[in-house]
Order: structure tokens, then C-alpha cells, then sequence
């Protein structure tokens, strides 16, 4: 592992993000759909450099049933470039971004691979965490405890539907950070923020000292400011993917990354 | 409930082999709960109020008499005189092509329905594949005045076009799927996400033995009538003996999980589910996790779900309900399958023998009978039921065209 800035390992999505949140700073973690395009590890590298604190990169799947046109369209772009799991994760492994990557994918690659083939590929890519929708707490454990020994985070997500006995559960249970579910809702662009998105942060806060990041329905540098007010940071994703869909390329891809960055430091 | 002829002594839900899947919702090793969190309440909501209307006198008196006033129920078991001496086997029918809505879809919609009502729910939504279920569940929104939008494939909406405008006749909305394979997969995950959005307000009538527990479970007991009544019918025929064998055809496999119900505890009835061969999830699955359950699935070695191909839509789909995965491991139900050639063969034999024009999807299962008749597997003398799950009305344009071009694709 000699050379990576973040070596993989427990507590380094945690304490990275806890660190920033200690100085003041709000947490911006974009997402990517990995094998989107030709350019897509130029794009993290960009938006890496242009104020994330971390990043999400969606390994795409065939029936991605949590995610909105935009993140379909991705990933069916993705698919049929030929992109896979493993070549994801070899690429990962190349970036050199000195922020803790996150990979979102469904189960069923996981299940597929192998909770601990997968996780210890994920950790010796750099990896240092995993979102994984369809798989709720009481399903978690099998891949959670292979992910804990890799040193993989395992991110459990808190709905507006969540009742308050299991937003405790799942906080408990969560690692490296809780993600807030901001509305009732697949993943795509929103023209206001759901009330519910500032409830979620409420309720998620004081229930666990992990950082909150609220995603799903964030869109805008406006929104992102709004629901921080009461969250520690947001998840934006539909936003710049619909960008990068539209051909910003990457350094499009940082101007609006850096908008952000822009809003949530008060500017 | 249980009847005089079921067993030296009553089995507890637990001991039986097609009984309660507890709290996890699991079949063995399949079934489960995989949905994202939005959805969990939702699902354990659902469950709960299954639970609780499943033994209460009131619903179930409510539920039977609407299956009998407005479904049709009881549907007859039929013996079919020329096919047995033709093929040297007993054939008798269910004939779930009798009910309401030509179909044994309408058993499980009105179940559902009336258990959204129940829950406060106003609006239904659902997944449909050959169009029987969004048919079924249009007609159960009409009867209880709830609004109604079915997800279709834009695929499936083009052969199967009057049962779309059927939907439209009874007030529903019929959506285009446009995404993925455009056939019913893509349909259950529209629906799903329609239903993130929307589980406040709305119940999804899921049409399957699939999906996040309570639905395979509570769809099978929903369907289970099918199975219990095919039990006594077959014994008055039959002097007092089950059928030497039980088939039915699977997609999801929700007529195959009704029927089995009726015989998996207390025959030795065997057991055979038949796939379409283009979309074969036991024979060329592997387990795997979509639409919210553990089973067996086509994928591709990444994980990522193929693409099913069948004559009929109804059975188009990658996956399988996790009871029939779990019926298969233990060994208590074989999965077989037939292609479209000897499909669209048995559709007319079966019209020609017997004057019933059945459903394509319930043709898979006369075409396995029709070859396995006569063999060791199913030798001369032998009885067996078939479900007919659906009438076949909706797929004469379609066999016309196909017969016209004077081919079908073998598989």
C-alpha cells in the first residue's frame, strides 16, 4: 500500500470526515457513476480537487430500482461500455485523490462476488467505504461483518419513514457516516428542498455523534446550504451526473462541484 | 381450518413445509427483505396488518364472498376426456381460466385490495407482465373506487395491446416502461419506485409469489385457494385419491404456489413447476438478490440480471418466487421447462381436444404434460393435474401471426 494517501483501513471515512467537521467545515461528498465515460477517473480526480471532502462512485447495476432517470441512464451507459465490479475497483485503485472514496452499488454484486472476495477488493483499491440501498439492517450482518474486517465502512441510510427506535438501531450499526434519506423518493433533481431532508438531519443528529450527510433531492448549491444548516453535509449526485450526462466533462464537472464548496463555506 | 382428510394429526404452521416464513420472511435460505429503508416500514406495515386480517373471522368472510360473488369461485376441475385417451394419462384442470378477469390473478387482487382498504390505502399500483394482473388489479380499483396506475413494458404493452386498453376501460392508467429490457422486470422496478415516492397514499398490489417479504408469503396464501379447492375437487373425482402429479407453469410462479399449497403437506402428490425455456430461473439461475428477495435468478457472473426472452410476456422474468427456490432445494418441487415451439403446439391441441383456448403461460405446462405423458416420469395410467391459470383469449392474435409466418423460434 506504499504511496496511497488514504491507507485503507477501520475509521478512515470516519475520522476523516469527523476531522473536518471539527474545524468548521461543512462535509460535500459528490457522487460519479463509475464507468460513466471514457473520462470518468479524471472527473474524481477534478471534483476531488475541487472541494469534495469525499466521494461516492456508483458501481452501476442492471435494476437500479433506488435511482431516478438520470443515475439509470448512467448506468446503463456504464453497462454498455462494458463496465464491471472488478475493473471498477482495479481502476480505484490507480487514483491517487487524498479523499476517502465510497462505493454505492446494489447487493446483488456483492452477493454475487462475495462478501469477503468483494470487500477485501474494495479495501486493496483504497476503498474506504460502501453504500449498498437494498440492504437494510435486518439483512446487513453477513456482508457488515466481512466489510468490518476488510476495514470497509458499511453507511446505513435513515429514511423520512424511518421510526425513531430503528434511526437508533441503525446509527448504531452505521460506520463512518449516517446518510439521511431527504425525501420520500429515488435519486434525482429536485426544484425545492423536501421539508422532510431538514427533519431527517434533525432526528439523525440527535441520535448518533457519526456525521450526517443528507442525499437524495440536494440539487443545488442553495439547497445544500439550507439543509447543512442542521446537517453536517450533503451527498449531491443526480445534480452533477446530469451534468456530466449533458457533456460537461470534468472540468465542467468541477465548476458546479466548486459552487458548492462556494455555498457551503458561507460564500 | 383444517380438513378431516389432512393428516393422522395437524401439523403447527412452523412444522409444515408450504407454512409461515416468520418474521424474516424466509424459505430456507431464500426470501428475505431487501429493500432500501424507505421501504421497510412500509413492509413490515403490510405485514402486520396480513397477520392480523388473515385471522380475523370478518376479513376472510368478506374475502370468500367476494370470490365467490364476483370472482366466480369455486372454479370446476375439469377431466379432460379426449387429451387423457389421446396422451394415456388422467388430465384434469383447474380451471382458474373461469374466474373473473380470465384469470387466477383476480384471487391475490382482491385479497390485496381489500386489505388496502383496511390500511387506509387509496391508490394501487402495480406491475404487469401479459397484462392479467394489471387487468385483475384494475378491475379490484374499479370495485372498491380506488385509483389505479399499472407499469407496463413498452415490449409487453405492444403484444399484449387489448389488455392494455382493457386496463384503460376499467379506469386505470397504464404506464410505458421504457427502461432496461422494457418487459417486466423493468415494470416491478417502476412500480417499486413509484411506490418509494408514494407509500403514504398508496398500496402496492404486487402480483407475484416475488418481492420483499410479506409478498411471497402473503400472495401464496392469497392464491392458496386455488390449491385447497383443486384438493377436494380432485379427490371426489378421483375416489378419494390426489393426483399422481401436480403441474403448473411459473414466471413468478404464483398459480404453481397456490396449487402447491393444497398438496406440498399431506400428498405425495409430485410437484412440477414449468418455466418458460427462455426464461428458466431454476434451470439457469443461480441464487441471487433482486426486486427485494433471495432466490434463484439469470445473471450474467458480474451479478448483473439478464434479460428473460419467452413467448409470453406473463412469464418473461429473470427471477422466481423464493418459496420455489426453497421447494426445489428440499426437493419437494421439480422445475421443468417447455419452449415456445411445443407451447404454441399445445395451445391448439388443447383448443382442438378440448374446446378450452388456454392462456400461453398455462400452455408451458399442457406442452410438459403432453411430452412427458407416456414416459417414466409420467407413465400410462397415471393422473395429473394441471392449473390452467388463464384463458387464452388475449393471445389469439398473437399465436395467429406467429402460425401465419408458419414458425416458431425453438429455444
Amino acid at each position: 500500500m506504499i504511496g496511497k494517501p488514504i491507507a485503507p483501513g477501520r475509521g478512515v471515512l470516519e475520522t476523516t470526515l469527523r476531522d473536518r467537521r471539527q474545524s468548521g467545515d461543512k462535509l460535500l461528498v459528490p457522487y460519479v457513476t463509475g464507468g460513466m465515460d471514457d473520462e470518468w477517473l479524471v472527473t474524481v480526480e477534478a471534483v476531488a480537487g475541487a472541494g469534495a471532502d469525499a466521494i461516492e462512485v456508483g458501481i452501476p447495476f442492471s435494476d437500479p430500482m433506488i435511482d431516478g432517470p438520470v443515475i439509470q441512464e448512467a448506468s446503463l451507459r456504464a453497462l454498455g461500455r462494458g463496465t464491471t465490479p472488478a475493473g471498477i475497483l482495479a481502476d480505484l485503485g490507480r487514483l491517487h485523490i487524498g479523499i476517502p472514496v465510497v462505493v454505492m452499488t446494489y447487493y446483488n454484486l456483492i452477493y454475487r462476488a462475495g462478501h469477503q472476495r468483494i470487500a477485501g477488493l474494495m479495501a486493496e483499491s483504497g476503498v474506504s467505504g460502501a453504500i449498498i440501498p437494498d440492504l437494510p439492517l435486518e439483512e446487513l450482518e453477513p456482508w457488515a461483518m466481512a466489510a468490518d474486517d476488510a476495514g470497509i465502512a458499511t453507511v446505513l441510510l435513515v429514511a423520512p419513514s424511518t421510526p425513531p427506535e430503528r434511526i437508533a438501531a441503525i446509527c448504531l450499526r452505521s460506520r463512518g457516516f449516517v446518510y439521511g434519506v431527504g425525501r420520500m423518493g429515488v435519486t434525482g433533481e429536485q426544484s425545492s428542498l423536501a421539508g422532510s431532508a431538514r427533519e431527517v438531519a434533525e432526528r439523525v443528529r440527535a441520535a448518533t455523534e457519526l456525521p450526517v450527510c443528507i442525499g437524495i433531492g440536494v440539487s443545488t448549491p442553495e439547497q445544500a446550504a439550507a439543509v447543512c444548516e442542521v446537517a453536517d453535509g450533503v451527498v449531491v449526485g443526480s445534480a452533477l451526473v446530469r451534468r456530466l450526462l449533458e457533456g460537461a466533462g470534468p472540468v465542467g464537472a468541477a465548476e458546479f462541484v466548486s459552487s458548492l464548496r462556494v455555498a457551503l463555506d458561507g460564500g | 381450518m383444517s380438513s378431516p382428510h389432512s393428516g393422522p394429526r395437524s401439523l403447527s404452521e412452523s412444522e409444515l413445509i408450504m407454512g409461515d416464513p416468520g418474521p424474516t420472511g424466509r424459505f430456507g435460505e431464500f426470501g428475505g427483505r431487501f429493500v432500501p429503508e424507505s421501504l421497510v416500514p412500509a413492509c413490515m406495515e403490510l405485514e402486520a396488518s396480513f397477520r392480523r386480517a388473515w385471522i380475523d373471522p370478518a376479513f376472510r368472510r368478506e374475502l370468500d364472498h367476494l370470490l365467490h360473488s364476483y370472482g366466480g369461485r369455486p372454479t370446476p376441475v375439469t377431466e379432460c376426456l379426449r387429451l387423457s385417451e389421446e396422451l394415456g394419462v388422467r388430465v384434469l384442470l383447474k380451471r382458474e381460466d373461469l374466474a373473473h378477469t380470465g384469470s387466477h390473478k383476480i384471487n391475490n387482487v382482491v385479497g390485496q385490495a381489500l386489505l388496502a382498504r383496511r390500511m387506509g390505502k387509496k391508490r394501487l399500483i402495480a406491475e404487469t407482465g401479459a397484462g392479467q394482473h394489471g387487468v385483475a388489479t384494475a378491475t379490484a380499483a374499479a370495485l372498491f373506487g380506488m385509483e389505479c396506475v399499472v407499469y407496463m413494458g413498452a415490449v409487453d404493452m405492444e403484444r399484449q395491446a387489448l389488455n392494455v386498453f382493457r386496463m384503460e376501460l376499467l379506469g386505470a392508467e397504464v404506464r410505458s416502461v421504457e427502461s432496461g429490457s422494457r418487459t417486466l422486470k423493468d415494470a416491478v422496478n417502476e412500480a417499486l419506485r413509484d411506490w418509494v415516492a408514494s407509500v403514504d397514499t398508496t398500496h402496492y398490489c404486487l402480483g407475484s409469489v416475488m418481492g420483499p417479504h410479506p409478498y411471497p408469503w402473503m400472495v401464496r396464501e392469497l392464491q392458496r385457494v386455488v390449491g385447497d379447492e383443486s384438493r377436494a375437487q380432485c379427490r371426489e373425482i378421483l375416489d378419494g385419491k390426489d393426483p399422481d402429479m401436480v403441474v403448473a407453469c411459473a414466471g413468478g410462479g404464483s398459480n404453481a404456489a397456490g396449487t402447491f399449497a393444497g398438496f406440498a403437506d399431506g400428498t405425495s402428490s409430485v410437484l412440477v413447476g414449468v418455466e418458460a425455456a427462455g426464461g428458466a430461473a431454476m434451470h439457469n439461475g443461480i441464487p441471487g438478490v433482486l426486486h427485494g428477495m433471495r432466490s434463484a435468478l439469470i445473471q450474467d457472473e458480474s451479478g448483473q440480471i439478464l434479460e428473460a426472452e419467452s413467448i409470453s410476456a406473463g412469464l418473461d422474468y429473470p427471477g422466481i418466487g423464493p418459496e420455489h427456490a426453497h421447494l426445489a432445494a428440499i426437493g419437494r418441487a421439480r422445475y421443468e421447462t417447455a419452449d415456445d415451439t411445443e407451447v404454441v403446439e399445445a395451445f391448439q391441441r388443447l383448443s382442438k381436444t378440448e374446446g378450452i383456448i388456454p392462456a400461453l403461460e398455462s400452455a408451458h405446462a399442457v406442452a410438459w404434460v403432453i411430452r412427458m405423458a407416456g414416459t417414466e416420469v409420467l407413465p400410462t395410467g397415471s393422473t395429473v393435474l394441471i392449473t390452467l391459470s388463464g384463458r387464452g383469449d388475449k393471445d389469439v392474435a398473437q399465436v395467429r401471426d406467429i402460425l401465419r409466418r408458419g414458425e416458431t423460434t425453438a429455444r
